[in-house]
């Protein structure tokens, strides 16, 4: 299990990876944590000409937190952010959902960036973005855009990034009102296995406890996490009674077309992706009136 | 024999002499070896369950820089014997690279041997196989049918084995009983994978004319099977069994890999090594174990008593029957688990399919059967209404009927189950987990506790061998020892196979230490070459605590009997005045007379004329030991002694489901076990935590998964899920000590405790939690998928 | 090929050696600097045996190849020895406990449970399972290795105090 040959080449600033990158034209492929990376290459499942280390590339480390966003840098350890208390005290539902992100080790490793371009259908961070609708910065030598979660996740393990661009940093907007709780539930068969399924809810009650705002989305049970718009229309303005969130659910098994792969059958992802969302949408029902901490 | 109380040594904590160069990073494993000159071996694997191999083109594959040979399946062929069978099927040749033919996906077709293994793997993609895809068969059902593609079409059909015993009068106790139920149990492909994989380096010195080879190996006849397949005289094979195993839990068989390197190294001159990779390991390799089918019935009366068991065993043997099928085999020890019942039928087959070759995992088959059996057990107690403990203990063997003869003939040692059990439940509190289940199960999850109460058959006899191939006569299955006593007194003793985390050293050292009544930190335990070493069966079938641990103690016995005939002589004494101490000896009732260890070494290896005429100078002993009540052929009912001693485990697990995700976890376990005297109790309780580890992963997670196209879809850690420190629980071992009469401190075997008994514990436990639904599973392993589907396969939707 | 050299220490020791871009970061400890003390289980990640310290945090020398540890420091189980040379409290706990029985996950769980104590010096049972959840040992079903590292961290308790 030993990678086929190829060039390496330390960048040392983003310029640097962006010129390596057009230079290359897609022959080139930027490593990061390497955690998912370096298994396919050793198994010859990716063989690129070159890789382009970003790991010393310090414009593309950091966490930024303001009162609207929660900014992560590409290149920013799935670690240091787990362990940063700001992060948890701002966007709680991130640090928890990183938590379930491989273990200790791979995360001290592994990046944030890396994971959100490696767009696994079960990746915790990935379900994250999609539920708050981040906005992921690109940068090429052809310059810089934005790209929402919406439109950044294309299929599995595909993003609609260019082969010539880099990830340079994620910016998870933060709810400013009070009254704002998540819910975040996965199902794997071992602990710190990858998610067969997963859901996270996020909502805002208005002072009569009516929903004010909402956001549901479900992994590893579709190619690319999967907002449920219907679902979250049909609660808009409820109260979120465990009846009211039953009958918005109903539509949810049809939109669903899940992978089948060896852990388990689209079956079983669809179903149990349900029963995540509801009970990612009751933590987040009950952390939003304050009675969930 | 069993009634000494109070030793020195035995059943003392002690620190397990091995690990300090494992703490340090100083283990020796067969990867670590770096010889000067060192060639590396990839494998080329055929990507089809079957396919006919019409030519192989090698040519760009060696044009590589650095690749020094490319070997083919059918060059070796020539150039070799095929390899042993465990079976007499002269139509079945196994050889180490597939030739002509290949028969499941993953098999091995062509070596590749370059300076590096990045450069043979870059080669190995090279290597140009023209195949033609054949019919294959995947399930062993199918298989048997009269016309199932064949996996060895020169056999004519794909039964490896096929063969009914009856023992006692079964249609007689089926008739009389007035009732009885039948199931079906169903084991699936898994193993105990150890973390390391196999490793092999040979290396072939032209001038000794000798082959050394250094293999992460646990494999009886190892060395004469290398030399048998290369047609050397063994004595010019010479395996160094000082390497580390990095785990093996019967696995590690290396026949195949090993004749590759050593082939290679005599033809290139250069020492060749191998290490598997994981694909290679679990898909070419050795890794998978018992596939089995169970078709059960028994007869039983009112009282839930059981009087006749019938077991049919249908095992996918994968491709190649190498000890395989003899799986199958051990059960025989135990065909009735530790209960009363009168009469069994056993009707064993081994089936070929085109998947990789099963080999040998720890228990050797009983596990399997011991799930079967427990299953049937909770069954009964299910119809009756009858409690789970209860119907076990109406059923146990009581201490005072052992030595128990059972109906196919093996007599158990000892034991007592009903106190194990008592202790057992003492200690989990019963009632307390009931307590326990039922408010898990008002909180909205399914919860249940699992009972099952095992037997391990230890002692590793081989008698299934002529049981299963009546061309095959061996009848012994010993283990020896030698001991050296230096001219300062220092003791070293000699075992004849390596070791894969069975503490062997430490075992040596202790059991010497308690015959010879020195300190065991001061022996030397060492693991000889196999041209020095005297006959070992390698530790398989939990044997080594008995049978090395009996063949040290033989030698020191004989060490300490030339002790005292010196100093008789020396004091011109009888033997029987004399009293030896610690390693001296005193003239009994007159302390002041006495010769010091020092002194009588002193003796022997240098003062000839202060020996007994005739003696032999200097201190050494050695000693080869049979398997206690070992030695016979079976008779012609199948009926044979098979292992000499028998320990009992009990287990008992809570656990809880959840009802829509199908998540089975673990939230308490209990094991109460008996194997005999323990000889150090911590390498005993570290078998039994390690050995529900693997019974666990059995149970829930494991499988070697294929598809309908015949791949293996389990081939990585990314698919074959081992069980982690989150999945395994604390274990409370509850501890009971009935010697076995047969062995030389009163131990037993405990090389596979836990294993034999906690899959069919934990699928009690699911199947506790599943029967307020009125729903079971029979079927290992109980995954998330499995259990959810069950549970809730018709429902659309549910909210959790 | 693309030849690199890399520049690193190890245990403390400083190294300079040429890799491949391809070598990772365990095949150079063993093969290139003889370090055989980290092993090769998986080579995907999922083991653990092959667990260093890199700079500071353990990591898996599988997933990162050697030309990317130019510069860095690197702790393998051959540098958790007392600068006496004597066996450090996490190890001596490792022998008392039995904590291994074919040794072969060993230095990798020494790696991530030595880390684990540095940084959280009374770990409590669940917190020493999650720090050694990415290292698998198929011998001793993890018992003997919770008890040693509970031994551990109170044997360096009692000596601060
Ligand atoms: C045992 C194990 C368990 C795991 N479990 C989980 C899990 O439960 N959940 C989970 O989400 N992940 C899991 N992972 C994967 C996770 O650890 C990886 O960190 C992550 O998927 C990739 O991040 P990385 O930084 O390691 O990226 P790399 O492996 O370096 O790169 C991944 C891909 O992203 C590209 N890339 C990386 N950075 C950039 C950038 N800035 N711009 C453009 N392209 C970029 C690379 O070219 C590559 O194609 C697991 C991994 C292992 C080994
Ligand atoms: S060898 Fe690195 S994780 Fe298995
Ligand atoms: S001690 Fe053998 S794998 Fe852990």
């Amino acid at each position: 299990m030993k990678a086929a040959e190829f060039d390496y080449v330390k960048a040392k600033s983003l310029d640097e990876i962006c010129l390596f990158l057009s230079q290359q034209a897609g022959e080139a492929r930027i490593i990061a944590g390497g955690q998912t990376l370096v298994p396919l290459m050793a198994m010859r499942m990716a063989r690129p000409n070159t890789l382009i280390d970003i790991n010393d590339v310090e414009e593309l480390k950091g966490i930024e937190i303001t009162k609207k966003s929660v900014i992560i840098k590409a290149c920013t350890r799935q670690s240091e952010v787990l362990e940063s208390v700001d992060v948890r005290r701002s966007l709680p539902i991130l640090s928890d959902a990183l938590s379930h992100v491989g273990h200790t080790q791979t995360r001290n490793r592994g990046t944030v960036g890396g994971s959100l371009v490696n767009a696994d259908p079960s990746a915790e961070i990935s379900l994250i973005a999609r539920l708050l609708d981040a906005e992921m910065t690109v940068h090429s030598v052809r310059g810089e855009r934005v790209i929402k979660a919406a439109n950044f996740f294309s299929s599995a393990m595909i993003t609609n990034l260019d082969a010539d661009e880099c990830l340079t940093q994620v910016c998870f907007p933060i709810w400013s009102s009070v009254r704002t709780g998540f819910g975040f539930h996965e199902t794997s068969i071992r602990a710190s296995d990858y998610a067969l399924a997963s859901a996270a809810a996020q909502l805002s009650l208005d002072s009569s406890g009516q929903c004010r705002s909402i956001s549901i989305v479900i992994g590893g049970a579709t190619e690319i996490p999967t907002r449920i718009s219907e679902t979250e229309e049909q609660l808009m303005g409820s109260d979120l009674s465990d009846t009211e969130i039953k009958t918005a659910m109903e539509k949810i098994p049809e939109m669903l077309e899940p992978q089948a792969d060896v852990h388990a059958d689209a079956d079983y992802r669809r179903r149990v992706a349900c029963v995540l969302v509801g009970r990612a949408l009751k933590d987040a029902r009950e952390r939003a009136k304050g009675s969930l901490v | 024999m069993n009634k000494k109380s109070a030793f020195r040594y035995i059943s003392k904590k002690r620190r397990v002499k091995e690990n300090r160069r494992f703490i340090t990073g100083r283990g020796r494993f067969a990867a670590d070896l770096k010889l000067s000159g060192m060639l590396h071996v990839a494998m080329v694997s055929s990507p089809f369950a079957c396919a006919k191999i019409k030519s192989i083109n090698v040519d760009q594959a060696i044009a590589v820089d650095g690749v020094h040979y490319v070997l083919t399946g059918a060059e070796l062929a020539e150039n070799i014997s095929p390899l042993l069978s465990g079976l007499d099927l002269p139509d079945v040749k196994r050889l180490p690279l597939a030739s002509g033919r290949a028969r499941y996906a993953g098999e091995w077709v062509a070596a590749v041997v370059a300076d590096t293994r990045h450069i043979a793997e870059d080669a190995a993609e090279l290597v140009m196989v023209d195949y033609d895809m054949l019919d294959f068969v995947i399930d062993p059902e199918i298989a048997m049918k009269p016309d199932a593609p064949l996996v060895h079409p020169e056999k004519g059909d794909n039964i490896f084995f096929d063969k009914q015993w009856v023992w006692g009068d079964v249609d007689g106790d089926f008739s009389k009983a007035p009732h009885s139920l039948s199931l079906r149990a169903r084991w699936s492909r898994c193993s105990t994978i150890p973390i390391e994989t196999f490793a092999v380096t040979a290396s072939w010195d032209d001038g000794r004319e000798m082959l050394d080879i250094w293999a992460s190996v646990q494999m009886p006849k190892y060395p004469e099977q290398i030399a048998r397949a290369l047609k050397l005289p063994a004595s010019s094979v010479n395996v160094h069994f000082d390497v580390d195993v990095g785990g093996s839990y019967g696995l590690k068989r290396g026949i195949r890999q090993t004749v590759i390197v050593s082939y290679l190294t005599r033809k290139l001159r250069r020492p060749v090594r191998f290490i598997e990779d994981r694909i290679e390991n679990m898909a070419g390799g050795e890794m998978h174990g018992p596939d089995r089918i169970f078709d059960m019935e028994v007869a039983y009366d009112d009282d839930g008593i059981m009087h006749s068991l019938k077991i049919t065993a249908t095992d996918d043997c994968g491709c190649y029957p190498g000890r395989a099928p003899l799986q199958l085999g051990k059960p025989v020890s135990a065909i009735v688990g530790p209960y009363r019942i009168k009469s069994a039928q056993y009707h064993a087959r081994s089936v070929s399919t085109n998947k990789t070759s099963q080999e040998a995992v720890r228990g050797f088959g009983q596990a399997p059967t011991n799930f079967a059996i427990e299953t049937v057990v909770d069954r009964i107690a299910k119809e009756m209404g009858i409690g789970r403990e209860e119907i076990r203990r109406r059923n146990l063997i009581k201490s005072h009927e052992f030595p128990w003869r059972i109906p196919s003939g093996s007599e158990y040692d000892s034991g007592d189950y009903h106190t194990v059990l008592d202790k057992l439940m003492e200690s989990a509190n019963w009632d307390q987990l009931v307590t326990k289940r039922d408010v898990i199960r008002k909180q909205g999850k399914l919860a249940g506790i699992g009972l099952s109460t095992c037997l391990e058959p230890s002692g590793g006899n081989s008698s299934f061998e002529p049981l299963f191939n009546p061309k095959n006569n061996t009848t012994t299955w010993m283990e020896s020892c030698l001991i050296k006593i230096d001219m300062l007194g220092g003791v070293s003793a000699m075992m004849g196979t390596s070791s894969s985390g069975q503490g062997h050293e430490t075992l040596l050292a202790v059991s010497i230490g308690e015959v010879l009544e020195r300190d065991p930190d001061t022996i030397r335990a060492i693991h000889a070459d196999s041209v020095t070493a005297l006959p070992s069966n390698s530790p398989v079938g939990s044997r080594m605590a008995i049978m090395l641990g009996g063949a040290a103690a033989g030698a020191a016995k004989k060490i300490k009997a030339q002790l005292l005939k010196i100093a008789a002589h020396n004091f011109q004494l009888p033997e029987d005045r004399l009293i030896y101490d610690g390693g001296d000896i005193f003239v009994d009732g007159d302390r002041e007379r006495h010769l010091t260890w020092e002194q009588l070494v002193d003796i022997a290896h240098r003062q000839y004329h202060n020996m007994p005429i005739g003696t032999e100078p200097g201190l050494q002993a050695q000693h080869t030991w049979e398997v206690p009540t070992g030695g016979a052929m079976p008779a012609d009912d199948g009926t044979v002694q098979m292992y000499p001693c028998y320990a009992f485990e009990a287990h008992v697990p809570l656990v809880s489901i959840d009802p829509d995700t199908g998540q089975v976890e673990i939230c308490d376990y209990y094991i109460g076990h008996d194997c005999g005297t323990v000889i150090n109790p911590d390498i005993v309780r570290g078998m039994t935590f390690g050995g529900i580890a693997h019974g666990i992963g059995a149970a829930l997670y494991e499988k070697f998964q294929y598809d309908d196209s015949g791949q293996l879809q389990a081939g990585t850690f990314m698919d074959y899920l081992i069980p982690s420190s989150h999945e395994i629980p604390s274990v409370g071992m509850i501890k009971h000590f009935t010697p076995s009469p047969l062995t030389e401190f009163g131990q037993k075997g405990s090389g596979e405790s836990g294993y034999l008994g906690a899959p069919a514990a934990i699928a009690s436990a699911v199947n506790d939690a599943l029967e307020p639904l009125g729903k079971s599973i029979e079927t290992l392993p109980m995954r998330v998928r499995d259990i959810e589907a069950l549970l809730n396969g018709n429902v659309e939707t549910k909210i959790g | 090929m693309s030849c690199h050299k890399v520049s690193l220490t190890v245990n403390g020791a400083k190294y300079a050696e040429n890799a491949e871009a391809r070598m990772t970061l365990v095949d150079f400890l063993r093969d290139v600097l003889d370090l055989t003390g980290t092993h090769v289980g998986c080579e995907h990640g999922v083991c653990g045996a092959c667990s260093v310290i890199f700079d500071g945090k353990p990591i898996r020398s599988c997933l990162i190849y050697a030309v990317m540890a130019d510069g860095h420091d690197v702790i393998t189980v051959e540098g958790l020895e007392e600068d006496d040379g004597s066996l450090s409290p996490l190890q001596d706990a490792f022998w008392e406990n039995h904590a291994m029985q074919c040794g072969y996950c060993t230095p990798g769980m020494l790696i991530a449970t030595h880390q684990l104590l540095q940084e959280n010096p009374s770990p409590s049972e669940s917190e020493i399972r999650d720090a050694i959840g990415g290292n698998l040992c198929r011998c001793t079903g993890y018992q003997q290795i919770v008890e040693a590292v509970q031994m551990a961290a109170k044997k360096i308790k009692d000596n601060c105090v």
